[in-house]
């Protein structure tokens, strides 16, 4: 027995699929048995690089207009219940995973794990384990239900690495009539532009909190993250104030970052934050407050003012 | 869909009235630091519980959406321990009219699939509504699926993650977040939503909220009297297998700035050759 054909939920954007789905099926490729990947949208374009990961078989689901989440879990459910069932769906933590994953849940009677790191299989046995408290603890917990069992992972989990795979063969699936739950329609579609290198790909990030004290003050964010040819981030804090987008959150409910480099202005480290920056590499942390939870995590922690520090740190690069 | 509890979810007879159910948690202050029962491995969820924040968004909008439609009401359902009510005396507070609270020992251990369809059958007990709303996630748990699976129980439409939401003609508009923007998305009622943190503004509970808040009605009920079972862990398809101490991160060296702690930052950056 054991674990022996796997699917694999893949986000794709700008035409390929992100790398948190490359980690998945890295992942799954470790785990033994075949791997199928399904995708929201077109197959065609994302079979070669998919396949490069170790899928063999893409399930594209064509939704229109409808929201990606109930159509691709009633697709799954209809190909479950044609015979072609997986030990095992992996999804990344994303709008979209959770949707699919908490629709299909209840088609089929099961379980989800989500917020995990890591996931072990032994004979039949599936375990994933999530961090909690902010990371300080790991819960290991063990799928006790029958197959499949449906997890979602936190990005950067994993290393995506290409076994050299051909392309991975495209099946179309149909989604099936979704009765009330397919009344809600997409009308519109807004891709928000940034600049400079994206935040949980860069080698550099430089966040903002509370800390900066008003909205302007976040232009010396995202100054500093030019300087060091980084991106510029946010904690939730301000986020929800409006200072900047969500799109720049980084946090427990917003991006895991793991650069080489974070400086954390003005932030004090709530756990929601820490959870999504604690993987970095190295952290410099700068806050008035000495008691803050952040510089127990930095490797160089500066007890002061930003309004202080900030300006001369970014006039001591400039003038490099 | 299954269970098939979506037909008894009213169709509303007219839209000049809008009744609202709000999906709220009660859980142990975030600013205590957490801690899990040894013998259970479940958190521990004693003493007083508060409003999770994240809920007081969900409130707020629905008394908003109540108000902009001239009539109806807000009502809440909440699952907690120990006949716990603080929660939900803050959130009747604001100005939610009443609430279905279920408490259970039998649920401890409950995972989030039995999770929704408590939520799904106290929202049947009280008939249903226009419109559900939930946060995204918890701050205590944050399991993340819970409002999408109320929905697919109950045989609705949902939209997660909403960032801005209006009612217009008895159609939901709503911005949709997504990985690299947001979607516009419309949708018929009854509908679930799911709503981002700072959607709105909370309002205070006023003392006259407050006060009033005290007499209005809880209806406490177990997973039994609502025709859920099995709950718990009997319920779960899970079982924590090991807890473990993560590897802790050391702390560096801490300064404090005596106008020129910029330098230490170059320098540190200059070992690390980002510049």
């Amino acid at each position: 027995m054991g674990i022996s054909n796997i699917w694999v939920f893949a986000q794709v954007a700008n035409g390929a699929p992100t790398s948190g789905s490359l980690e998945l099926v890295t992942k799954a490729r470790t785990l033994g048995g075949s791997v199928s990947v399904w995708v929201a949208g077109d197959g065609a374009s994302v079979a070669g690089a998919l396949g490069e990961y170790g899928a063999s078989k893409v399930f594209a689901v064509d939704y229109g207009q409808n929201l990606a989440g109930v159509s691709v879990a009633s697709a799954m459910k209809a190909t479950i219940d044609g015979g072609d069932s997986p030990d095992l769906i992996m999804f990344p933590q994303s709008y979209e995973g959770r949707d699919v994953m908490a629709r299909l849940s209840v088609k089929l009677g099961r379980t989800v794990l989500t917020n995990n790191v890591e996931i072990e299989a032994s004979g039949d046995s599936v375990a994933v384990t999530t961090p909690i408290f902010g990371g300080n603890t790991l819960v290991t917990t063990t799928f006790t239900g029958g197959a499949p069992y449906l997890a979602a992972f936190r990005p950067k989990s994993f290393n995506p690495e290409a076994s050299g795979g051909a392309a991975a063969a495209v099946q179309a699936v149909s989604v099936p009539d979704l009765g009330a739950t397919g009344t809600a329609k997409v009308t519109a579609v807004h891709v928000e532009e940034t600049t400079g290198p994206k935040l949980d790909e860069a080698n550099v990030v430089v966040s903002g909190g509370r800390g900066l004290g008003e909205s302007a003050n976040y232009a010396m964010i995202e100054t500093l993250a030019k300087l060091l040819k980084g991106a510029p981030g946010a904690s939730r804090a301000i986020v929800d104030a409006g200072w900047v987008p969500y799109s720049y959150q980084v946090g427990q409910t917003g991006k895991v970052v793991k650069p080489s480099v974070y400086i954390a202005c003005g932030i004090s480290g709530a756990t929601q934050h820490m959870v999504g920056m604690k993987g970095s590499k190295n952290i410099i942390a700068i806050n008035k407050d000495k008691e803050a939870p952040i510089f127990g995590i930095a490797d160089l922690g500066i007890v002061g003012d930003v309004h202080k520090v900030l300006p001369k740190l970014i006039e001591a690069l400039q003038s490099r | 869909m299954s269970d098939g509890l979506c037909e008894t979810v009213h169709k509303p007879q007219e839209w000049r009235t809008m009744n609202v159910i709000v999906c709220v948690k009660q859980i142990p202050d975030p600013a205590n630091p957490g801690a899990l029962d040894a013998s259970s491995n479940t958190l521990k969820r004693e003493g007083k519980l508060i409003l999770d924040e994240s809920d007081s968004y969900g409130v707020e909008m629905a008394l908003q959406l109540v108000d902009a439609a001239g009539g109806g009401e807000v009502s809440l359902v909440s699952m907690a321990p120990n006949s716990e009510t603080a929660g939900l005396r803050t959130a009747l507070a604001m100005g939610a009219a009443k609430a279905v609270l279920v408490s259970d020992p039998a649920l401890q251990g409950s995972d989030a699939l039995t999770t929704a369809k408590i939520l799904a059958a106290a929202i049947q007990r009280l008939g249903g509504a226009d419109l559900i709303i939930a946060a995204t996630e918890s701050s205590d748990g944050y399991t993340g699926t819970v409002p999408e699976q109320i929905a697919e129980v109950l045989g609705l439409p949902s939209v997660t993650f909403a960032k801005k939401v209006s009612i217009e003609g008895g159609i939901l508009k709503a911005d949709r977040q997504t990985e690299e923007g947001y979607d516009e998305v419309t949708c018929p009622l009854p509908a679930l939503i799911s709503v981002t943190a700072g959607v709105v503004e909370p309002r205070y509970p006023s003392f006259k909220g407050i006060m009033a808040a005290k007499s209005k009605p809880v209806d406490e009920v177990t997973a039994a009297d609502l025709g859920v079972t099995p709950v718990g862990w009997a319920g779960a398809g899970q079982q924590i297998s090991n807890v473990a101490q993560a590897e802790a991160r050391a702390a560096g060296e801490v300064i404090e700035d005596d106008g020129e702690t910029f330098g230490k930052i170059v320098t540190f950056l200059e070992g690390l050759k980002v510049i």
